[in-house]
């Protein structure tokens, strides 16, 4: 097993067993993943590939490249895993979230803006998972993923990135 | 608007146009449709309270009567991207189809980019390049923003661009929107005259030359090409395809455009342009209300 270089893009192996970085997630384990906490069907992602850059970082990706690739960015990044809890990226929430049937909770006006703005508010109604959630609220008539949120003691926390917080 | 006055001679009604000129921009945004449609964006709109209208020759192009279009709810889900309406029309003319390889030589900070992603309904790859480090992080931050899947993005020269990082050695089609004197920003930039002068008109025109050069050999035959500015200056627009002409493989070819417009020069201070540059377009700011623009589209030919 070789060491993950930070400064590449590296396609993820297809299964664990085709692992040859330590550490590295493979393409199964992260589709596994979304399709085990969010309910988003595998077929989600047939037509994407999956790439580690940075520690951990996981970037999804429709066009074409191979591997590895020293460029700036492909598609965008979707997951951060090395860490015990995998945690999604609010923009890849944003553009895949509305696929998801578990784990997403849905706020009122008032909380969607008070999460918009990076908030963290006491939402003790909830009684789901803890953890990472998808955060969503009612826009022009369908339910719009608003981004990731942390539940936990009856608090959900907002983790939309500073740059991406808005006072609507 | 003093530098202004050398173009008295070529555009009609100058008097509308430095009027038009001096009235600042109203706010237009570009539906992203990426992540939603058109439909469900402007019901999300109104549900806001926020007034709109749609451009008549692009039902993608929304003017928003309200003074802070970055904080809405459609702005923060990225179904709308704040972009001038003039600057939503080269990625239409070069019209990419899905799956195609498309190269953007000059795309911070990424409007766009990503409309020609959404073009390409988020399939196929968009190369997304720019020279200038600093503007890459507003790049990559608008693409993630507005979900496009499907761009690679690359920081370096478009003039000596190498395809050697990727599995395929040429494009399908190019846009290439130069830098340039900005001119037709004006209306956006009161400031954008202020260190207007022929000699810089002059280097960035043959950067300018550089990248369009580039992009033509990097683009397959048949394919196409279009060079767009934000600028009057015939040096910057009509001479730039025209040396481009005298030197690479492409021939200027005629397009469709729902704006009112004027055709490209066939002259411009003693040098003479070959009458196929009539085929290009030039948008003034009094015949739509906008910012000023030019473009020209090529199809590489056999050499």
């Amino acid at each position: 097993m070789s060491d993950n270089d930070g400064q590449q893009f590296d396609r993820l192996p297809a299964t664990a067993a085709e692992r040859t970085v330590e550490g590295r997630a493979s393409r199964e384990e992260v589709i596994d993943y979304f399709e085990d906490r969010f309910g988003i069907p595998p077929e989600t992602f047939a037509d994407y590939t999956f790439w580690e850059k940075g520690a951990g970082k996981i970037w999804i990706y429709a066009g074409e490249a191979s591997t590895p690739l020293g460029i700036e960015a492909i598609g965008m990044t979707c997951l951060r895993t090395r860490q015990e809890h995998w945690k999604p990226t609010t923009d890849f929430v944003q553009r895949f979230g509305q696929f998801a049937t578990d784990c997403v909770i849905e706020l009122e006006r008032e909380q969607a803006r008070a999460f918009a703005a990076g908030e963290d508010q006491n939402l003790e109604w909830w009684d789901g998972d803890w953890g990472y959630l998808i955060a969503a609220h009612e826009l022009a008539g369908d339910l719009e993923p608003l981004g990731i949120g942390l539940y936990v003691h009856g608090e959900l926390r907002s983790m939309v990135p500073k740059g991406r917080q808005r006072d609507i | 608007m003093e530098p202004l006055e050398r173009y008295r001679p070529i555009i009609d009604d100058f008097e509308a146009f430095l009027a038009a000129c001096e009235r600042p921009l109203g706010n237009t945004v570009r539906v992203n449709t990426i992540k939603g449609s058109v439909e469900r964006t402007l019901e999300a709109l109104a549900d806001d309270g926020i007034a709109y209208e749609q451009a008549d020759w692009n039902p993608r192009v929304v003017r928003l009567e309200t003074d802070s279009p970055g904080s809405t709810w459609t702005s923060f889900h990225g179904l709308t991207h704040g972009q001038e309406e003039v600057s939503a029309v080269p990625p239409v003319v070069l019209d990419p189809q899905p799956g195609e390889r498309v190269w953007d030589s000059c795309a911070a900070p990424g409007g766009k980019a990503t409309q020609l992603a959404a073009l390409m309904d988020d399939r196929g790859t968009v190369v997304a390049n720019d020279n200038n480090l600093g503007r890459i992080s507003a790049l990559r931050f608008n693409a993630e923003r507005l979900g496009a899947t499907s761009l690679a993005v690359t920081n370096a020269d478009a003039r000596t661009y190498s395809l050697k990082r990727f599995p395929f050695d040429e494009f399908d089609r190019a846009l290439v929107d130069a830098p340039c004197s900005c001119e037709g920003t004006i209306r956006k930039n009161p400031d954008a005259l202020d260190n207007w002068n022929e000699g810089h008109i002059s280097s960035v025109s043959g950067i300018q030359k550089g990248i369009l050069r580039r992009a033509v050999q990097a683009t397959r035959e048949g394919g196409t090409v279009v060079y767009s500015t934000c600028t009057f200056a015939p040096e910057e627009n009509e001479a730039v395809v025209q040396h481009t002409l005298d030197n690479e493989s492409c021939r200027v070819v005629d397009f469709d455009l729902g704006l009112e417009h004027s055709p490209g020069l066939s002259e411009w201070d003693g040098e003479t342009f070959d009458d196929a540059l009539e085929r290009a377009a030039r948008i003034y700011p009094h015949q739509n209300d906008t910012g000023g623009f030019f473009l020209a589209k090529l199809e590489v030919t056999a050499e």
